[in-house]
């Protein structure tokens, strides 16, 4: 069986999945699935830059993917009136002099000799830059969440179409990896996957406790949509004629239709990208790549400049996972940054990788749809398994009930035990790297 | 001179004693990420959902004692039956080495695919004790709450400020000593103790002066699941135990671990206070204990927190990427494989 038989094989047993989700519980279900699908796959693909090319070992995605998520909210939300007179120029400027702070010390340590007195200074200029920072940071922040905190309270984003946010969240997630990667990723592999994964708390962090940037817990709602609004449809005659027209009622018809939309829009991106890494992975580049992957030591001895090369991947790979978080805030209209977890946004992304087959973006995008159908449908089917698990047992016996109620936390081990099975009797996955 | 003990009394509570018993903690975690890759060599990221099993399984042996009323006076009941817990534990580390890590050693997989394996591990365990005893938070904790409470420590000194020593501390605190004690007593004097530390340090060597590796492997599982178990226990006991916290501890433990070398015992409990004192240290309002040290007319009028509690992983992180750039194989030189 050639390949290519086998990838569509394997693709259109995906596409089955999804429509017998549709037609056994529903099809709005099936679409929730396809849409999420869709932007994991994107982040698989990003993932697999990172490790199917490079081999960098990066558990810190849901920070990216997080990053994603703010950058959406500070592209396309209204400009809160008078926050930025408020305080938006002493908020800058503090944020400038921290960073000008910090480059001080860097310089200091990098030009001065080493000694007494060099330890001195620089840790003289950051703590003197620290409280600096801090008087002039907090009253501005005081002074910004201040306004109006029941609804606004921050200082709102640049009121732009939200599509423009995609690639801004791209570009947000470039930049704070490009800021890691300078830092950690000198550093072995275990080291530089505790760093990633202190970085993603870290920015998780800011985003819960910083509510002048973006709210904190919260939350932003109501961000605009690149789709019509579902009410909006309801009351548009057109549209329930056409949807008469096909059977269906008109609330069924707009919740379908705007997720159609969304689908649209994510399988543009998601082409768009798996094109280019399809050409990057075939390039000179996607080769010089892999033969880094394969033997640093041997890249390096053929005049390859290992570390930067890993920094570029690096910042590309995070860059990609940033896009996928812009549009995954996008999909759910909010940004909710209590609701990342590192199991659902780095390790999982980390399954599909790996069940897909690393180094292989066809196998990325595979196994993105493949284990979030998987995640989505563990739940139902394993809820199916415990009732027929518990048929014998009395109502009210505690272990009926407790099985019954555990069921949502199979997911995980189902996850764990998908994982742990492929690395053993499928180690390159479904789609292996050529 | 009174206000400098208040002071003193202020910083015990609000900043020794908490860094003491938290350091502790951190440190028998540290101590089991430690020996892993001292002697298997790779990062146990299921370390942490490790400690949260073994915490899990006293738990409920805790609530059997209870139902049939037996209690341990007043320590808490949680320590009859810690050593059930690392018992199951133990099966538990056993059950996953033999069936899963076995495999990738055998076939001398690269350490960072350990890693991947010990992710799958990860979430099959955190499944498991979600799937067992449920995501909320669990008390299980009886007997005498305090050593000394505020008001007997009042009462006794005359001091303005209160100091409270709970019980769980002085737990946590004596019961870490022990602990490492033992520890190091076996690793340094007994025959596969030693035989521990030949394999961590040459592994060649130790395999051809007739070291058993598999037996060297399986002690030392053994002993990180009484570690995982000891430390999830305590921490359950000091703080309070929910499923998803022990994944948050991954990031502090495995700090500690690096910060004091990898696969060095002594440097994880460096390591482990370093980082507990320095998280409670910046992220602790100063204010209280300035007051009493600084002249009433320099008295600071806001809190002089460094930081908020909320960024408690930065301090951890900040120090660990301080080390690594600086002193890249830790305080006490460890591995860099």
């Amino acid at each position: 069986m050639s390949d290519s038989v086998r990838n569509t094989i394997y693709f259109a047993g995906v596409a089955l999945l999804i429509i017998i989700t549709g037609f056994v519980q529903s099809w709005n279900t099936a679409l929730f699935i396809l849409n999420f699908g869709l932007i994991s796959a994107i982040m698989a693909l990003g993932v697999n830059l990172q490790w199917g090319f490079a081999g960098l070992f990066n558990v810190g995605i849901m920070g990216f993917v997080a990053l994603g998520g703010l950058a959406t909210v500070l592209v396309s939300m209204p400009a809160t009136p008078g926050a930025w007179q408020a305080g938006g120029a002493p908020v800058i400027g503090a944020l400038m002099l921290g960073a000008a702070t910090v480059v001080a010390a860097v310089i200091l340590m990098t030009k001065m000799k080493a000694g007494k007195l060099r330890s001195f200074s620089v840790f003289g200029v950051l703590v003197v830059g620290f409280f600096v920072y801090r008087g002039l940071f907090d009253p501005a922040v005081g002074l910004i969440e201040d306004i109006d905190p029941a609804a606004t309270g921050y200082l709102g984003g640049l009121g732009l179409p939200i599509l423009l946010a995609w690639p801004a969240g791209g570009l947000l997630a470039a930049a704070v990896a490009w800021l890691i990667g300078k830092t950690a990723l000198g550093l072995r592999s275990d080291y530089l996957a505790i760093a990633t994964l202190g970085i993603s708390e870290i920015i998780i962090a800011v985003m819960k406790n910083e509510d002048w940037l973006g709210r904190g817990v919260k939350n932003v709602v109501g961000l605009p949509r690149p789709a019509p609004y579902e009410v909006d449809l309801q009351s548009n005659t057109a549209f329930i004629e056409r949807a008469n027209g096909l059977g269906l009622d008109a609330v069924t018809a707009s919740t379908l239709w705007v997720k159609l939309i969304y689908a649209g829009l994510f399988t543009v991106v998601l082409v768009i990208l798996f094109v280019m890494a399809q050409r990057a992975l075939h390039s000179p580049w996607g080769r010089m790549m892999r033969a880094i992957r394969d033997n640093e030591f041997a890249a390096e001895a053929m005049g390859k400049n290992v570390t930067a090369r890993h920094l570029q991947i690096f910042v590309l790979g995070s860059a990609v996972c940033g896009i996928a978080g812009a549009m995954m805030t996008t999909l759910d209209g909010q940004l909710t940054p209590g609701t990342y977890q590192p199991l659902r946004f780095t390790f999982l992304i980390w399954v599909m990788v790996i069940v897909g087959g690393s180094g292989s973006n066809l196998g990325s995008v595979l196994g993105g749809f493949l284990i979030w159908w998987l995640w989505v449908m563990v739940e139902p089917m394993g809820s199916v398994l415990m009732n027929f698990v518990t048929y014998g047992m009395t109502d009210g016996y505690w272990l009926k009930d407790h099985l019954l109620e555990s069921v949502a936390h199979m997911r995980l081990l189902t996850m764990g035990l998908v994982l742990l099975l492929v690395l053993r009797f499928s180690p390159r996955g479904l789609i292996p790297e050529k | 001179m009174i206000d400098f003990l208040n002071a003193f009394v202020a910083l015990s509570n609000f900043v020794l004693i908490p860094a003491i018993s938290y350091g502790a903690q951190l440190a028998l975690g540290a101590l089991g990420v430690t020996l892993i890759y001292g002697i298997l060599r790779f990062s146990n990221f299921a370390h942490g959902d490790t400690m949260a099993f073994g915490a899990m399984c006293t738990i409920l042996v805790t609530w059997l004692f209870q139902s049939w009323g037996i209690s341990f006076g007043p320590l808490p009941t949680a320590l009859l039956a810690m050593p059930f817990g690392i018992l199951a534990t133990m099966g538990l580390v056993l059950f996953t080495d033999r069936y899963v890590y076995k495999f990738y050693r055998e076939q001398k997989a690269k350490p960072v695919i350990l890693v991947i394996v010990s992710l799958g591990v990860m979430f099959i365990l955190n499944g498991l004790v979600r799937f067992i005893i449920g995501p909320n938070d669990q008390r299980f904790s009886d007997g005498e709450r305090f050593i000394i409470s505020v008001r007997e420590f009042k009462a006794l000194t005359g001091l303005k400020e209160g100091l409270a020593f709970k019980t769980t501390q002085g737990i946590t605190i004596v019961t870490a000593v022990i602990v490492v004690i033992a520890l190091f007593w076996f690793l340094n004097r007994t025959r596969t103790g030693k035989s521990m530390r030949a394999y961590s340090d040459n592994e060649d060597l130790a395999l051809l002066s007739g070291i058993n590796p598999e037996r060297v492997v399986m002690v030392t599982w053994l002993i990180v699941a009484a570690l995982a178990t000891i430390a999830g226990t305590l921490y359950g006991l000091d703080k309070s135990f929910k499923p998803f916290i022990f994944l948050q501890l991954l990031l502090p433990v495995f700090a500690a671990a690096i910060v004091g070398g990898l696969g060095s015992p002594l440097g994880a409990i460096a390591g482990g206070f370093t980082i507990a004192f320095s998280e409670v240290m910046i992220t602790y309002a100063w204010k209280k204990v300035a007051t009493y040290v600084v002249p009433e007319a320099w008295a600071p009028d806001t809190l002089v927190q460094l930081l908020s509690t909320d960024y408690k992983f930065a301090v951890s992180f900040v120090i660990l990427i301080i080390v690594l750039l600086f002193r890249p194989t830790g305080l006490f030189a460890g591995k860099s494989v």
